[in-house]
């Protein structure tokens, strides 16, 4: 898997933290469950007529239902849209919505528009990088401006928004998830 | 084909509908700066720098995408074109790591002929040194990223000419990056042919043949004309 990681050093290369080293499959599942999504990925290509326009839906069907897009995936999907592979990785890395390592149990996603940074979200990020390193249950995403600017600064913590964040509520925050 | 009537620099100048002001222009020597815009291949505005005016529109046009129409007048080379021109040039040197004095294409590179015609003899705004990496994986050629200037040149000629489409371009802003394939090492690439095509058309020495010394690399974009123009009109000229 040299191949990934070199891609994933390539997306990394941001300044913002350390690679994070890719896990080679994805978290075990009952293999019904799995059957199940790898079909219905397939319905979800084969109902755009298998058509390189919908790369960007069939990315979004895979994203959620794997909860990220490894190499392998990214390969078929470019092999199954008759898209070329650089095309498929280029799309994929182009949005934050997708993304290309597997996510930790819980998300936190700190808002970086103007409102929330100026009300003190780097300072958040910090305590989240400084709590949520490598092997954290935690994966640490930045949006801009989630369009919630009168709750500044705002974190999304597992899809739920939380207001007015201070360093110690969000210290708080993740001692109560562990 | 209706043909359009217009003024660029103070000379009156025609083309036909559809082209761009760019094309029209340089067709008459009136050589506006680029570094994105190669003949032969699509324009996508990535690098604003023949940027134009054009009176009765406040804003400034990317004259290689910006079609010609009755009776515009253009002005391609004024104080403010100049001020802009300049900064883009600077910050593009201040975004990766151009070292002219070891790069294999010192003396024949665009964006250095292009700082040396704008007069730029410092850069005004904060180096970045960002820590980017080398390609050396492919049997004739390299890639360095500290010299890309994100053109896309590469890609297109891949995509458009070659037909591979070995290159794109990788997550967005400051952290782009010219990838091939699914971001694996350019030697493991099964859908790159080797043709060099890329290494041609790169306006810097970012895509080089590998075995040349500092200043040694010398490009040659003739083929790609030549090879356009066989292929749409079938005929095979100089
Ligand atoms: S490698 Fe060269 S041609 Fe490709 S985007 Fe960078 S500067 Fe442009
Ligand atoms: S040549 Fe027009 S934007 Fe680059």
């Amino acid at each position: 898997m040299e191949e990934w990681r070199f891609a994933i050093q390539i997306a990394a290369f941001s300044g913002r933290g350390d690679p994070t080293p890719i896990a080679e499959t994805e978290k075990p599942l009952p293999a019904a469950v799995k059957d199940n999504r790898d079909k219905l990925l397939e319905r979800a290509m084969s109902r755009h007529q298998y058509s390189g326009d919908a790369l960007i839906e069939v990315l979004h069907t895979a994203q959620e239902l794997y909860g990220f897009l490894s190499p392998e995936r990214l390969k078929t999907i470019a092999r199954k849209l008759r898209l070329p592979p650089s095309r498929v990785l280029g799309v994929a890395s182009f949005y934050h919505f997708f993304s290309l390592e597997p996510k930790g149990e819980h998300t936190m996603v700190v808002c970086l528009g103007t409102a929330c940074y100026v009300a003190g979200a780097l300072g958040l990020v910090e305590v989240l990088q400084r709590r949520c390193g490598a092997g954290s249950k935690v994966s640490v995403q930045t949006a801009r401006c989630i369009g919630s600017c009168g709750l500044a600064p705002a974190v999304i913590a597992d899809g739920k928004i939380l207001a007015r964040v201070t360093k110690a509520s969000l210290g708080a925050e993740l001692d109560r998830i562990g | 084909m209706s043909v359009k009537t217009l003024e660029i620099d103070g000379k009156m100048l025609t083309g036909v509908a559809g082209e761009t002001i760019f094309s029209v222009a340089w067709n008459k020597g009136i050589r506006i700066p680029r570094l994105c815009h190669i003949g032969g291949i699509s324009d996508v505005g990535a690098c604003r720098l023949c940027l134009v005016e054009i009176e009765g529109q406040k804003k400034l046009q990317a004259s290689c995408l910006t079609p010609v129409e009755e009776g515009m007048v253009v002005h391609t080379d004024t104080p403010k074109l100049r001020a802009h021109r300049r900064l883009i040039v600077e910050l593009l040197f201040a975004e990766r790591n151009h070292i002219c004095s070891v790069c294999v294409m010192n003396g024949d590179c665009e964006l250095q002929e292009l700082a040396t015609e704008l007069g730029i003899d410092h850069v005004r705004v904060r180096y970045q040194f960002p820590s980017l990496p080398v390609d050396l994986t492919h049997e004739r050629f390299g890639l360095d990223h500290n010299r890309c200037i994100l053109c896309t040149r590469c890609i297109r000629v891949c995509d458009e000419v070659e037909g591979a489409h070995t290159w794109d371009m990788l997550g967005r802003g400051t952290n782009s990056r010219v990838i091939s394939d699914l971001g694996e090492p350019w030697g493991a690439s099964d859908s790159c042919t080797s043709c060099g095509k890329c290494v041609q058309v790169c306006p810097t020495g970012a895509l080089f043949a590998k075995g040349k010394a500092v200043g040694e690399m010398r490009k040659d974009r003739t083929f790609l004309k030549y090879i356009v123009t066989a292929r749409e009109k079938k005929q095979w000229i100089e």
